[in-house]
């Protein structure tokens, strides 16, 4: 791995608590990565894993109250994010680091135009006049594919179809040219074809522009198609993560083997039966000083019960992962 | 837009045209005699005379049509020519009277309007804007100590009725501190800076009455529509482009929030002229409310026929407006 180059984004020990009715919940439990320039980081985890809430706290997205950044640290740009005042932290938006959200049917808003939308970012970071920012919006959406893109300034959200929206949505977190673009699940809400080719504008913009990417989606086959590496979430911690095809070849984490095990093979002959991860989700309830998967785990053991395993480097350089048992390919490598 | 205006428009004629006829007839059931008024001594041969000559002797259709066309052409142009000056609009044909004052019914009406106007106009205008700030408020920081009292206040202005409420207030400020008069002089007539003053003192407390009724209505409308916005996604991703806290609410959540609260202010604009009969009664506001309850108690079948009338056109128009006024703020609204 090109371990020399100084990350992008550097988490470490990121921790975040709701404060909720019903106690505590810890949604991001020590969570440490980082992001390389020009780099796309494919975050996959079940739903409530705690991908969402990690990314969004990055940039002080969170509603707070209820959530609680703990501890934890955000280097970006040679200075603890985190720690920024709100006025520096609102200029990181937009204009350093864009997002995207899932559903672009209700992520835009409904009574302003679409260009008034992409215009406003380009209009409060980089200063722009009316009349340069709205040529710079029709470039914009003209890079992302949008035909017609002057005329289509004008036109509402609805007047767009959800491929389109999503479209409109990557414009408007690249007005600024950012240096880290985080996409929440940009297509889970599109359909097949759609998505492909959202996927597909995606790695071009990556090839033109140059920013890295952290991608989170619940499709692995996604990942496979365009991520550099992998980072797999699994009760609000990073389980495993790897550069993709290690994980795809070797992967160590029991979690992460049945997560593989439920994707539908891809060469003709279909599995008998899908499989499925049993058991429930983790509750985030207490803070967990055990493994959070232990539950689900047919790999469990006493060991497990006590300690919450740490992250240690497995196979491939830049692979790690965070369990007591070690995987058959790790055990080959020590005894030969 | 204004095919759909012309459309509602022309759609509206004839409701109205229903609903005036069934408010001649149900009034034309009511008990009621124009000469019941008069001294006893009068001879019922006199009496009959009286009748017929204010057209009773006729089929109850014949006098429909006719207080008809006086209600929509007659006395529209006497109003008009009264307001504009040019003598020469105005009909010859025969007005509707009042069987209380003998004198035509849209000469009173007119001199009763500037009062409601004054004092339940100002109510509502000083309602809605307490009431929106106080809603924006409630709802950004809900459940804070401002959301408490406002929600505390809003239900005691809700629920307390008008004609407790001004006789506290008339108690407070106008028996005990002597500030406030406690009832309204129609004479008045605002000529110089003394009695601009008086006037706005003898406007205080009915208007505070009204107020804090239409504000505590108002206000939780505009929190709750507000609130509804606050959650919505547009709103992370507005933040997520780095915009200003005071734009995310101001712009996009309050245009939204609008939306809904414009319709219900609209709607509730006939109520105004309808006057508030028991706020004006209590401060002895000679409004149009107080009109309308005189004429009930004294049997003046047409003053009342005609004061209903117009409150039915002013519903009909408001709600007509309040649709435009929808589909003017929000652009998902087609209406062709
Ligand atoms: N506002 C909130 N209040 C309380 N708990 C919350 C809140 N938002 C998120 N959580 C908790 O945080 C945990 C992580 O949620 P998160 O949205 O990050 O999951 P996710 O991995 O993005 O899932 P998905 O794939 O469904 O988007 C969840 O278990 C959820 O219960
Ligand atoms: S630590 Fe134990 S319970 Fe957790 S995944 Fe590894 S083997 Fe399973
Ligand atoms: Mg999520």
């Amino acid at each position: 791995m090109n371990d020399g180059v100084a990350p992008v984004l550097d988490v470490r020990d990121l921790k975040v608590v709701f404060r909720t009715r019903g106690g505590e919940v810890h949604a991001v439990n020590s969570v440490s990565f980082d992001l390389r320039p020009g780099e796309l980081l494919g975050v996959v985890g079940e739903s409530g894993s705690g991908k969402s809430v990690t990314m969004m706290s990055l940039i002080g997205l969170l509603p707070s109250p209820p959530a609680e950044i703990r501890s934890g640290q955000v280097m970006f740009g040679g200075r603890d994010i985190l720690k920024v005042n709100a006025r520096e932290l609102r200029r990181l938006r937009g204009r350093e680091i864009g997002f995207i959200f899932q559903d672009p049917m209700t992520s835009l808003n409904p009574v302003f135009t679409v260009g008034f939308q992409i215009m406003e970012p380009l209009r409060r970071h980089m200063g722009l006049k009316p009349e340069a920012a709205r040529t710079r919006a029709a470039e914009l959406l003209d890079l992302v594919g949008i035909p017609d893109a002057r005329r289509r300034l004008k036109d509402f959200p609805h007047q767009f179809s959800g491929g389109m929206r999503q479209r409109v949505m990557i414009a408007m977190a690249l007005a600024c040219d950012p240096k880290v673009l985080i996409a929440d699940e940009p297509t889970t809400a599109l359909d097949v074809t759609i998505q492909a080719q959202i996927l597909e504008l995606v790695k071009d913009l990556r090839q033109k522009l140059g920013m890295a990417i952290v991608w989170i989606t619940h499709d692995l086959g996604v990942i496979a198609g365009i991520a550099d590496r992998v980072m797999v979430m699994y009760g609000g911690q990073v389980v495993e993560q790897a550069p993709v095809r290690a994980l795809f070849a070797d992967p160590r984490h029991p979690y992460t083997r049945a997560l593989l095990e439920t994707v539908p093979s891809v060469r003709g002959e279909r599995a008998p039966k899908l499989k499925v991860i049993e058991g429930q989700p983790p509750l985030l309830g207490a803070h967990p000083s055990a493994c959070p998967f232990r539950f689900r785990c047919d790999k469990a053991h006493g060991l497990c019960e006590q300690e919450n395993p740490r992250r240690r480097p497995v196979g491939a350089p830049g692979h790690d992962v965070a369990c007591h048992w070690d995987a058959p390919a790790v055990r080959e490598a020590a005894h030969g | 837009m204004l095919n759909y205006t012309i459309r509602r428009l022309v759609m509206a004629v004839p409701t109205v045209i229903i609903i005036s006829l069934l408010i001649f007839l149900l009034l034309d059931l009511a008990p009621g005699d124009p000469t019941a008024q008069l001294p006893l001594t009068i001879p019922n041969e006199v009496r009959e005379e009286i009748r017929l000559a204010l057209g009773l002797g006729e089929p109850v259709m014949v006098r429909y049509v006719r207080w008809l066309q006086m209600m929509v052409v007659n006395e529209p142009l006497h109003a008009l020519a009264s307001v504009t000056g040019w003598e020469n609009l105005r009909p010859d044909g025969q007005r509707i009277l009042s069987w209380q004052s003998r004198s035509p019914v849209g000469d009173i009406i007119a001199q009763r309007i500037p009062q409601t106007l004054w004092v339940v106009g100002m109510g509502y205008l000083f309602g809605i804007l307490i009431a929106l700030p106080i809603g924006i408020i409630s709802a950004y920081k809900q459940y804070s100590w401002f959301d408490q009292i406002g929600t505390f206040i809003s239900m005691v202005g809700f629920s307390v009725p008008v004609f407790f409420t001004g006789v506290v207030l008339i108690l407070v400020f106008s028996v005990w501190l002597g500030w406030f008069p406690s009832m309204y002089d129609t004479t008045l007539r605002v000529t110089d800076w003394d009695s601009f003053m008086r006037q706005v003192r003898q406007m205080v407390l009915p208007v505070s009455v009204l107020a804090l009724f239409n504000a505590a209505q108002i206000s939780r409308f505009m929190r709750a529509s507000m609130l509804d916005n606050l959650n919505q996604d547009y709103v992370r991703t507005a933040r997520a482009k780095g915009l200003r806290e005071n734009t995310v609410v101001m712009v996009h959540v309050l245009r939204n929030s609008m939306i809904p609260v414009v319709t219900v202010i609209a709607l509730g604009v006939p109520a105004v002229f309808s006057g508030a009969i028991i706020t004006e009664t209590i401060f002895r506001v000679n409004g149009l409310g107080a009109l309308l309850i005189n004429a009930i108690y004294a049997s003046d079948i047409p003053m009342v026929q005609t004061l209903t009338f117009i409150f039915a056109v002013l519903i009909v128009l408001f709600n007509l407006i309040a649709d435009v006024i929808y589909g003017i703020l929000d652009p998902r609204i087609r209406y062709d």
